[in-house]
């Protein structure tokens, strides 16, 4: 029942739907995990940019994390920021570069634990960049550890047991709470555990990209992604995990929308 | 004699990318991806190959994080039926 | 502009935009406040911006993606505020990121801040301390040619003093070399083109005169080749100083800043008593002036330090003089209530006599 792997084109007519890259990202071979969700949310960036043709002028921002590996990765003008930092960074581009695309992307130990100053300051500000969360709710790149964003009952590399409110406090939502200021005109949470919130997801990115373009302020997208390492599960397991346990804490969906019909 | 399978489009895999992490299994909508069993890519990894019946719905290259598939629709659907005896 | 009766903290503010300055981001702390007040007067104006950052740990994130892009960008603060922007002060010099940092410091106690650096790792950044607000007005625009020049931070020691207090002054551009262009910021443009830029302090890209520093075990070469760079500056950053009554000097006394104006005005006064006491203001911290101290110290009997803190740049004194002769610390803290490093010890009848009381001392120990 098998179909022999074609290399190159089928040999019967047919046109390319979708590349195994999108163009922005130049280098497809990464040590990231199997299973990790964060090449999937890259992926969608990069092609919600090339579908809208923001991809020039454009200017990334990155944190550190796993997916620091995009940075030199990505045939995007990109500056690399320190841990947390990103959203100020950004700022300082976009002041001096307002015309460009600005967006940053960072990991919730980043953006949540060490960076929580900057991005409610950013969004408060209301600057005109869209900030991406990728949210798998640990410190991938330092071993697994809890981090703010991290659910409760999460089993982690410090909450072997399951993060327990008592002694780990409570996981912060930081979509909801950048919803509520002024300056965030479009805030929105989706995930890309599978397909139909992939394509769900790349709406919210558009329409995030799109706001920005327009001079409404500052957006903002969390995307849940998975980390079958963190999680301790198999990486086929990893969406459901995704799906019961962060979505379950942190609502999918688009939060704010200032620019929607009423 | 197999029943005929119509396929409107078809994946080219880059199997020695995978890292066989069996997402793009439970994506395909029309359930026709499989992994290996036996055979393993150069980094040791099962990978996934393709029966009969894909619908270029583009959810494998969605949800894959090596960036392992290439998706093509054909212009008219193709009679990809492989035969029982034959295969 | 005419000359006009101004405070340090404007001038100094109009100097930064003659010299091309376009973003500033700073939190408000006394007594750098009002730096932060005048560029955001002035900034607007020519199409430039500036930014009240919500701490100085996101003044120094903005001034560097500010820098980024191509602007010339700063940020400022006090002694404290600064040592928050650390991190990224030292990180930004593996990113060979320009932007200069204002420390309109209280008193004196910065100095191994600025020139040691409370950040990680193999750095330094260029230090360039005033006297006062004339000096001040040219050394901030050479500030940012040095930073474009050599793409690294660069710090701008000032003090209370220089903040606020009032000097007549012209301010006017200064012309420095011509600079090549900065084809290493990013602008956007050469996204989606194949060829799209990366400014990052965690690699450089290959270039034909650095071998390649991509993945993990080039990072270690990546290091090595930014730690070049100091030896770098170091040969091709003149050292400024400033010096007087050094021919025949048997006692030299060694402060900056403001310390300094008092310093060699007294120095003036004990040489009109008879006294063969001459004066050293290093005005580029780093690169220290080693030259002329060793020199001195070749023919003195000895060096003193004064300087307002409890002893830090007499470290550097005693390096350069490197054993030629004893070097004395005869500086001290003194502050009057606000703690803003206004000392009651910049005066000249307490300093002079300070000074005289020295070299006595000194005499009598070395002969």
């Amino acid at each position: 029942m098998r179909i022999p792997i074609v290399d190159g084109r089928p040999d019967v007519p047919a046109s390319l739907v979708d590349d195994f890259a999108p163009s922005l990202i130049t280098g497809p071979e990464h040590h990231l995990c199997p299973g990790c969700g964060h090449p999937v949310a890259m992926r969608a960036v990069a092609d919600v940019m090339l579908d809208l043709d923001i991809a020039r002028p454009s200017i990334a921002v990155l944190g550190i994390g796993c997916y620091t590996m995009y940075s030199g990765g990505m045939d995007i003008d990109t500056v690399q920021a320190l841990h947390g930092r990103a959203p100020s960074l950004a700022t300082g581009v976009k002041r001096m570069q307002p015309d460009a695309l600005v967006f940053c992307v960072q990991g919730d130990g980043d953006m949540v634990n060490e960076g929580l100053q900057e991005i409610v300051h950013t969004a408060a500000r209301g600057e005109r960049v869209t900030a991406l969360l990728l949210n798998n709710g640990v410190f991938g790149e330092t071993g697994g550890h809890m981090t703010a964003t991290t659910v409760l009952g999460q089993r982690t590399k410090n909450t072997l047991d399951g993060r327990d409110a008592a002694l780990h406090g409570f996981p912060i939502p930081v979509a909801n709470l950048l919803a509520q200021l002024e300056g965030a005109v479009f805030v929105a949470r989706g995930a890309v555990n599978n397909a139909g919130n992939v394509a769900r997801t790349r709406r919210m990115l558009a329409r995030a990209f799109e706001l920005q373009k327009a001079g409404a302020g500052f957006t903002f997208v969390e995307i849940l992604t998975m980390c079958p390492t963190g999680w301790f599960v198999d990486t086929r397991e990893a969406p459901a995990y995704l799906g019961d346990h962060l979505a379950s804490a942190f609502e999918l969906g688009v939060l704010k929308d200032v620019s929607a019909p009423a | 004699m197999s029943s005929v399978v119509l396929s409107r489009g078809t994946v080219v895999i880059k199997t020695d990318m995978c890292k066989g992490c069996e997402l793009c299994i439970d994506a395909c909508r029309p359930g026709v991806l499989q992994m290996t069993t036996d055979e393993r890519n150069h980094k040791g990894f099962l990978y996934p190959v393709l029966s009969p019946g894909c619908t270029a719905c583009r959810a494998c290259a969605q949800i894959c994080p090596d960036f392992v598939f290439q998706v093509w629709k054909f212009d008219t659907p193709v009679d990809e039926t492989i035969d029982a005896e034959v295969s | 502009m005419p000359r006009r009766l101004m405070d340090g903290s404007e001038a100094i503010a109009e100097a930064m935009v003659a010299a091309g300055c376009r973003f500033f981001a700073g939190y408000p702390m006394t007594p750098f406040t009002e730096v932060l007040e005048h560029m955001a007067r002035l900034l607007p104006a020519v199409g430039g911006a500036c930014v009240n950052a919500e701490s100085e740990l996101e003044a120094v994130g903005m001034a560097w993606g500010a820098a980024a892009t191509g602007a010339r960008a700063a940020t400022g603060s006090v002694g404290q505020g600064i040592s928050l922007m650390q991190e990224s002060i030292s990180e930004a010099t593996r990113g060979l990121i320009p932007f200069v940092v204002l420390n309109m410091s209280r008193g004196q106690a910065d100095y191994f801040q600025a020139t040691r650096g409370g950040g990680h790792g193999d750095y330094r950044t260029p230090v360039l301390a005033p006297v006062d607000i004339t000096e001040a007005v040219e050394l901030v625009q050479r500030c940012f040619h040095l930073a474009d020049e050599w793409r690294n931070p660069v710090v701008f020691y000032g003090d209370y003093y220089l903040a606020h207090t009032q000097e007549s002054v012209e301010v006017t551009r200064i012309d420095f070399p011509p600079l090549p262009p900065k084809d290493w910021s990013v602008d956007g443009t050469t996204s989606a083109t194949g060829a799209a830029r990366l400014v990052s302090p965690l690699a450089l890209a290959k270039s034909a005169d650095h071998e390649d520093t991509s993945g993990l075990a080039g990072y270690g070469a990546h290091l090595r080749q930014v730690g070049l760079r100091i030896a770098e500056m170091e040969a091709g950053i003149e050292p400024l100083a400033e010096t007087g009554f050094l021919d025949d000097a048997e006692y030299v006394v060694v402060s900056f800043g403001t310390a300094a104006r008092y310093v060699r005005y007294v120095v003036g006064l004990l040489r009109d008593e008879g006294l063969p006491i001459g004066f050293i203001r290093p005005i580029t911290l780093w690169p220290f002036p080693n030259e002329v101290v060793a020199r001195a110290a070749e023919t003195a009997k000895a060096l003193a330090v004064y300087e307002l803190n409890l002893g830090q740049m007499v470290d550097d004194v005693r390096l350069a003089a490197s054993g030629r002769a004893p070097v004395q610390f005869i500086g001290d803290i003194t502050l009057d209530g606000s703690g803003f490093g206004i000392s009651p010890d910049y005066d000249v009848d307490r300093l002079r006599d300070r000074i005289r009381a020295a070299y006595a001392a000194c005499l009598s120990e070395v002969s």
